[in-house]
């Protein structure tokens, strides 16, 4: 019980500092409408080819958006001299994780859902007549980038050239999450949508293996 | 220090007579021709390179609870090996795969959640070089080597969603595989138990040389101290 009210108040305590300044998101959706743009001059596809590569390239984009969202989340605290102290608050250390992780989803899902308009009118694929099923994904997803995100940032942050090093440890680690979530957002953006359900239920795995191996090794990661 | 020099012969004499049980004694295979010689290192390399990530793995472990530097020495040393013969696997594959197969490379499951794994050990020796103070880096590193060998399988079955061009797998790979000819199974067998052997050698030459650096870096702190 102490775990969920320690993990409430820092929530509150995570999304209070975001939503003062706001520069997180507002620099993630321009970040993301750049690449997406990017790709498009890139490739200029045509209306079949944005069905089959644009949800992979709108996947690649919230990658490479979420690898430099999830910088802040521990330097904030360490170039602030932070952390000591939030140690010292918390009965458990994994509620410092779980409440940087909860708001690094909800972040990045909040951006997510503000480009998804504009990814569809840019791609020209219709989004509407599966889009529960597309948030499902881009759920499931988000909580696998934020949660290995979330561990890796508390190790880049401990290391010099920290800006280079989080993109270089998390976009491999990743490579199971883009590839499956990509699979799956094809499958429901075609002509003929497919479910994949097997795909969903990978993506909950995976979430649910890299919450166990956070919740076993996370306190380590904190050591002083 | 005599040990040791018998060991490098014995792994090194090993090798070089596996290469000529591989170019001599196997017979040649009958559609793939000599090509398929390359088995022999390729397969064996992989299966020696796994072996010493799953070692690498084990000593990440014991570092995180026993917090001793002697297995943050084995986990580097089994991290750099297993590197090494993973290279090995990637170069021979496509020297293997481009006249069998027509191309150099393809994003099978097999081959790519090799690269990944090249890739994330890859990340594993350089986050090692970006962590100063030796107690951070050796927690921290074992740390991303336990994440990055959980993501391994999940790389795997991931992109067994995408159609596979890798052959079966020869060995347990259902009722009809394994190596029809017993000589190419004897050369086999003795091929992966030499690169066993050989890896075995050099994971020990470079833990041997990692706690050495380990005592010079303490001697040197000590000298900077007085």
């Amino acid at each position: 019980m102490a775990l969920l009210s320690n993990t409430a108040t820092l929530l509150g305590k995570e999304l209070r500092t975001e939503f003062r300044s706001r520069e997180l998101l507002t620099t993630t959706v321009v970040f993301i409408l750049v690449v997406l743009i990017l790709f498009s001059f890139a490739i200029s596809p045509t209306t079949e080819e944005s069905r089959e590569f644009g949800p992979g390239l709108l996947w690649l984009a919230i990658l490479f958006a979420a690898s430099l969202m999830l910088q802040p989340c521990f330097l904030r605290e360490q170039s602030n001299d932070t952390l000591s102290s939030l140690r010292l608050a918390v009965s458990d250390p994994f509620a410092i994780f779980l409440a940087k992780l909860i708001a690094n989803t909800l972040f990045l899902l909040l951006t997510e859902v503000l480009m998804l308009p504009l990814f569809a009118v840019f791609y020209n694929i219709p989004i509407l007549p599966k889009l529960p099923l597309l948030l499902l994904v881009l759920f499931l997803g988000s909580v696998g980038i934020s949660v290995a995100g979330t561990a890796l940032s508390a190790i880049s942050a401990q290391a010099r050239m920290r800006e280079l090093l989080l993109p270089l440890l998390l976009l491999p680690l990743l490579t199971p999450v883009l590839v499956v979530s990509a699979t799956v957002c094809v499958a429901l953006l075609d002509r003929e949508p497919v479910v994949h359900w097997q795909g969903i239920g990978f993506l909950a795995a995976f979430d649910l293996i890299f919450l166990t191996v956070l919740w076993l090794f996370g306190e380590y990661l904190l050591e002083e | 220090m005599a040990k040791r020099v018998v060991f490098a012969a014995i792994s090194f004499l090993l090798v070089a007579v596996a290469g000529y049980a591989a170019f001599y004694v196997a017979p040649t295979e009958r559609t793939m021709g000599l090509i398929q010689r390359i088995f022999y290192f390729h397969v064996s390399s992989a299966w020696a390179g796994m072996d010493v990530l799953i070692a690498c793995f084990v000593a990440n472990l014991l570092y995180v609870w026993k917090r001793d530097s002697k297995y943050d020495a084995l986990g580097v040393a089994c991290a750099e090996v297993g590197l090494v013969f993973m290279t090995v696997v990637l170069i021979t594959g496509p020297i293997w795969g481009h006249p069998v197969w027509g191309i150099w490379w393809t994003w099978d499951a097999r081959l790519t959640s090799t690269f990944v794994l090249w890739l994330l050990y890859v990340s594993y020796l350089l986050l090692r070089t970006l962590v100063e103070e030796p107690e951070r880096r050796a927690l921290l590193s074992s740390l991303f080597g336990i994440f990055a060998f959980v993501d391994v399988p999940l790389v795997w079955f991931s992109i067994r969603w995408w159609r596979t061009q890798h052959p079966a797998p020869v060995f347990m790979g259902g009722p009809n595989s394994g190596l029809a000819d017993p000589t190419m199974k004897k050369v086999f067998y003795f091929c992966v138990l030499v690169m066993h052997v050989f890896a075995l050698f050099l994971v020990l030459e470079r833990y041997a040389l990692e706690k050495m650096k380990h005592e010079i870096d303490i001697l040197k702190r000590e000298l900077e101290v007085a």
